[in-house]
């Protein structure tokens, strides 16, 4: 029974992954962009949760409504303004400012808060659950945190389906300088995708900083997953994206259970290493397109 | 002016050779000359971190292997010579290049994975290897990487403690020498052809019958294995480590970076500027350690930006012949960075406004 | 008639590489001229500096009086220009219908919709849920004429629509240009078929190595000196005969 427990913790966890990766599978499919501040972003926005609750006085939740904007508009501004210049046929330059921006987020976070952990108490939401057996019980929290990344990653699906943005974004994947020639400003389409790609990793952020404590050095570990389960799941796709986070998600509670009963193996290894299976088996992932 | 003899000889570069060779010489006397210490014992770092920073250039700056994941090699060389001396009793400097053997040996497989990814996935798979050997070291019983574990003084082979300790220098200058002279003679041979024939342009390196993979992987395994040798060394000087200290990203991978991009990524003469830049400001900032990594990795992400080319590529635009002549000697003659310069406006008009 | 494009001494090029030598051509509002001239004589390049897609290195482009040189790619196509590209790509992760309404991305107002550029090329009825990529290639230029159409515009660049076409495709393509033009675009067609270029234009201008050795009302041409400008024979062939050169 503890492993039927562990596979639904699983999946539930797994809405945490993908909520962390579609961002960054977002900036990779249209731009090429890999964004290696993208974990550090989640701290970083956690942290702001934390400053704001307590200036404020006001629940976490709350506090939302503030991070989640602020955010969306650093990331226009910094692609617009910034990023955007490092983009081209080379990816080194872009690798550099991004990986410094990881680097400078972490110790600035340092300065600002100390190495302390720190948690984002929403009271008792967090721990209530519905019990279905004596060894399985499911908690809203987790099951609100998979239910905002399903409807987060259809309503990308949608966008990107369905409206005009949506449509200038997938031409402007296929080819910025033709898109250029249909009136679609490509600069502004990958400032207007990093804003999503902030947003959707501050929530992710705040998620996670209310499941469990965090400090300024998590972000690379949040990175890490994040990156698994797009490539798990298959570039470019982003019901792959899901199913990505889900599969990184079992696969560390369950290594977690191996642990408990085996001691070999802990969770994060566990997932790594199904990670570098995919990888060995299907390098496109498991919904990707193959690779052009 | 001399026919059509290609020559990579210039007068400058015989004076670079020369001042190079008399620096060399010049510090591998310091032991002898410096009784106090006060210059050497923070040359040792500065010149290991040349020999990674070169070797991080080599990857990243030549060969197209952006990696984030350099800590693997070192934490190796760390972990094997530790392993190597105080479980099977070998001499800790015959260890040395048998730990950046073991390095090379493994860096076969982590390639069969992480060459499946490009550009920036290719740096964050890198990371999760190097991530995974971390936690592999960590978790083993034979490892036992979450304590801290010292070479025991018999394992350190019972060298006195001033030989051991002008040894380490003599080691990292080697390192760092060599590492430059790898890089040098990487780009001479035919390797580097085709790693330059790579970078300017995949179809012409491939009609030419250049494997690019191929190329790659040869550049890769010797990296490791010389990044491997210094991690080797770095526990010698250090003596005692963790997991977490011998496999961490800051210290053997995103400082390094941030010197090469400083001083210039894509020339051998970029990383010896970085380090010298690193030095100067890790002797002004003393203990602030966060304010180290704000302020490196800042100039680092707005370099990586406006100034690709990084300090070197400033001072070439500024005066391109007169500074540092070492720098020829270096490259191996002007042919080598002279193609990805003329390439660029192709790039930038394709890609711009 | 009024100047619709001007384009006054253009150079340009990529990189080290010039393409355009002080290059002059002017197209007027409701006529069509076509460009002609050999691999590598820079048509392409002329059409890709009036959109914009690569630097204008000195030399003016005004379009209906306006200078356009300050108005970067994306928004020229809000002042009614637009460009079929040679080699047609369309937008591969995109099916028919939603290649054609990208076209229209900028929402300039104007006859245009799907359902006309169907009427005009009816072949594309049944393909419109279709993936771009398994069109044949006719129909993939098809799309790329209609995508173009979509933008309203005052004018239409056309670039190498024969290109690996069969003779039979191009004539149906060709076909549908007067009723481009009777919605009132004036098209700017650069083609390597100079019998093709005769029929359809107006007006015809020859380029070699990035200059105009030729250029005349289609109809007062002589074949043999638009073979001579195209090949660049132009020497040898004044010496003999003045003709009705400009």
């Amino acid at each position: 029974m503890e492993w039927v427990n562990a596979i639904v913790q699983g999946i539930l966890l797994g809405g945490l992954f993908a909520l962390f990766a579609t961002g960054l599978s977002l900036a990779f499919g249209v731009m090429r962009f890999g964004n290696l501040a993208h974990g550090d972003l989640a701290i970083l926005a956690a942290f702001l949760a934390v400053s704001f609750a307590s200036t404020l006085d006001v629940n976490p939740f709350v506090t939302m409504a503030l991070v989640v904007p602020i955010m969306a508009a650093g990331g226009y501004v910094l692609q617009r303004f910034g990023f955007n210049w490092s983009i081209g046929a080379d990816p080194l330059p872009s690798i550099l400012v991004t990986f410094g921006l990881a680097v400078v987020i972490q110790n600035a976070l340092l300065e600002q808060y100390s190495a302390d952990s720190q948690g984002l108490d929403v009271g008792s939401f967090e721990t209530r659950s519905i019990e279905f057996t004596d060894d399985i019980a499911v908690g809203w929290f987790p099951v609100l945190i998979l239910g905002v990344a399903v409807v987060v990653l259809v309503g990308l699906q949608l966008f990107l389906s369905f409206t005009r943005m949506g449509r200038a974004f997938r031409a402007t994947s296929d080819n910025p300088s033709t898109a250029r020639l249909m009136g679609i400003n490509d600069r502004n389409i990958y400032a207007v995708v990093m804003a999503i790609a902030f947003a959707t990793v501050a929530v992710a952020g705040l998620f996670l900083g209310i499941r469990q404590t965090f400090g300024p050095t998590d972000g690379p570990a949040q990175l890490i997953f994040a990156f698994e389960a797009v490539v798990i799941g298959g570039l470019g796709s982003l019901w792959g994206t899901l199913l990505g986070g889900i599969i990184l998600g079992v696969a560390q509670t369950v290594g977690n259970q191996v642990d408990v009963e085996y001691n070999v193996l802990s969770g994060p290894l566990f997932g790594h290493l199904i990670f570098l299976v995919v990888l060995a088996v299907r390098p496109s992932g498991l919904l990707g397109r193959s690779q052009q | 002016m001399s026919g059509y003899r290609i020559s990579r000889r210039t007068p400058e570069s015989t004076v670079g050779l020369i001042g190079f060779g008399a620096l060399v010489v010049v510090l591998a006397t310091l032991p002898w000359w410096d009784s106090d210490g006060s210059l050497q014992t923070p040359l040792v770092a500065i010149l290991y971190y040349l020999a990674l920073a070169q070797m991080w250039n080599l990857l990243a700056g030549f060969a197209g292997l952006v990696s984030i994941g350099q800590q693997m090699f070192v934490g190796i060389g760390v972990y094997g010579l530790l392993q190597m001396a105080e479980v099977g009793g070998v001499d800790p400097y015959v260890a040395i290049p048998l730990a950046g053997l073991l390095a090379a040996g493994l860096s076969i497989p982590v390639a069969a994975f992480a060459f499946r990814l490009r550009g920036g996935y290719f740096a964050i798979g890198t990371w999760v290897v190097a991530e995974v050997m971390r936690l592999l070291t960590t978790e083993s019983n034979d490892f036992r990487g979450g304590d801290v574990r010292a070479l025991t003084r018999e394992s350190l082979g019972g060298y006195s403690l001033e030989t051991r300790t002008n040894s380490v220098y003599w080691l990292a200058l080697a390192l760092a020498v060599g590492g430059t002279a790898i890089v040098v003679l990487v780009l001479r041979s035919r390797l580097g052809l085709a790693l330059r024939a790579a970078r300017d342009n995949e179809g012409g390196a491939r009609s030419l019958g250049v494997s690019i993979g191929r190329a790659q992987l040869i550049t890769w395994v010797v990296v490791a294995f010389w990044t491997g040798c210094t991690g080797a060394v770095i526990l010698l000087h250090t003596t005692s480590t963790t997991a977490g200290s011998a496999f961490s990203v800051t210290r053997w991978t995103a400082l390094v970076i941030f010197m090469v991009v400083i001083g210039g990524v894509g020339s051998t003469t970029g990383p010896i500027i970085g380090v010298l830049v690193y030095w100067i400001i890790d002797e002004q900032l003393g203990d602030a350690d966060a304010w180290r990594f704000i302020i490196l990795g800042g100039i680092a992400a707005v370099m990586a930006t406006v100034a690709p080319k990084g300090v070197y590529g400033l001072l070439q635009q500024w005066r391109p012949l007169q500074f540092f002549p070492v720098r020829r000697r270096l490259a191996g003659g002007p042919s080598t960075n002279t193609p990805p310069q003329a390439a660029e406006p192709e790039v930038v008009v394709e890609e711009g406004q | 008639m009024s100047p619709l494009l001007e384009v006054s001494e253009l150079s340009s090029g990529y990189g080290d590489f010039q393409a355009l030598y002080d290059l002059s051509i002017t197209v007027n509002e409701g006529e069509t001229l076509a460009v002609i001239g050999a691999n590598g004589a820079g048509k392409t390049t002329l059409l890709r500096a009036i959109t914009g897609l690569v630097p204008t290195w000195s030399g003016t482009v005004r379009f209906d009086g306006q200078n356009l040189l300050p108005v970067p790619a994306h928004k020229r196509v809000a002042e009614g220009i637009t460009m079929v590209p040679e080699g047609r790509l369309l937008f591969p992760s995109l099916n028919v219908r939603e290649n054609l309404l990208v076209g229209g991305h900028g929402r300039r107002p104007g006859p245009w919709t799907v359902e006309r550029v169907v009427e005009v090329f009816p072949l594309l009825a049944p393909l419109l849920g279709r993936a771009s990529s398994v069109l044949s290639g006719g129909e993939q230029q098809a799309v790329a004429i209609g995508r173009a159409l979509m933008a309203n515009p005052r004018l239409i660049l056309l670039d190498e629509v024969s290109l690996g076409l069969a003779p039979v495709v191009v004539r149906q393509l060709y076909a549908a240009l007067p009723e481009i033009t009777a919605h009132g675009a004036t098209a700017l067609v650069v083609e390597q078929d100079i019998g093709q270029a005769m029929a359809v234009a107006d007006q015809v201008v020859c380029l070699l190595e990035g200059r105009v050795s030729l250029e005349g009302p289609s109809a007062g041409l002589e074949r043999a000196d638009i073979t001579a400008a195209y090949f660049g024979m132009g020497h040898r062939l004044e010496a003999g005969e003045e003709g009705d050169r400009g």
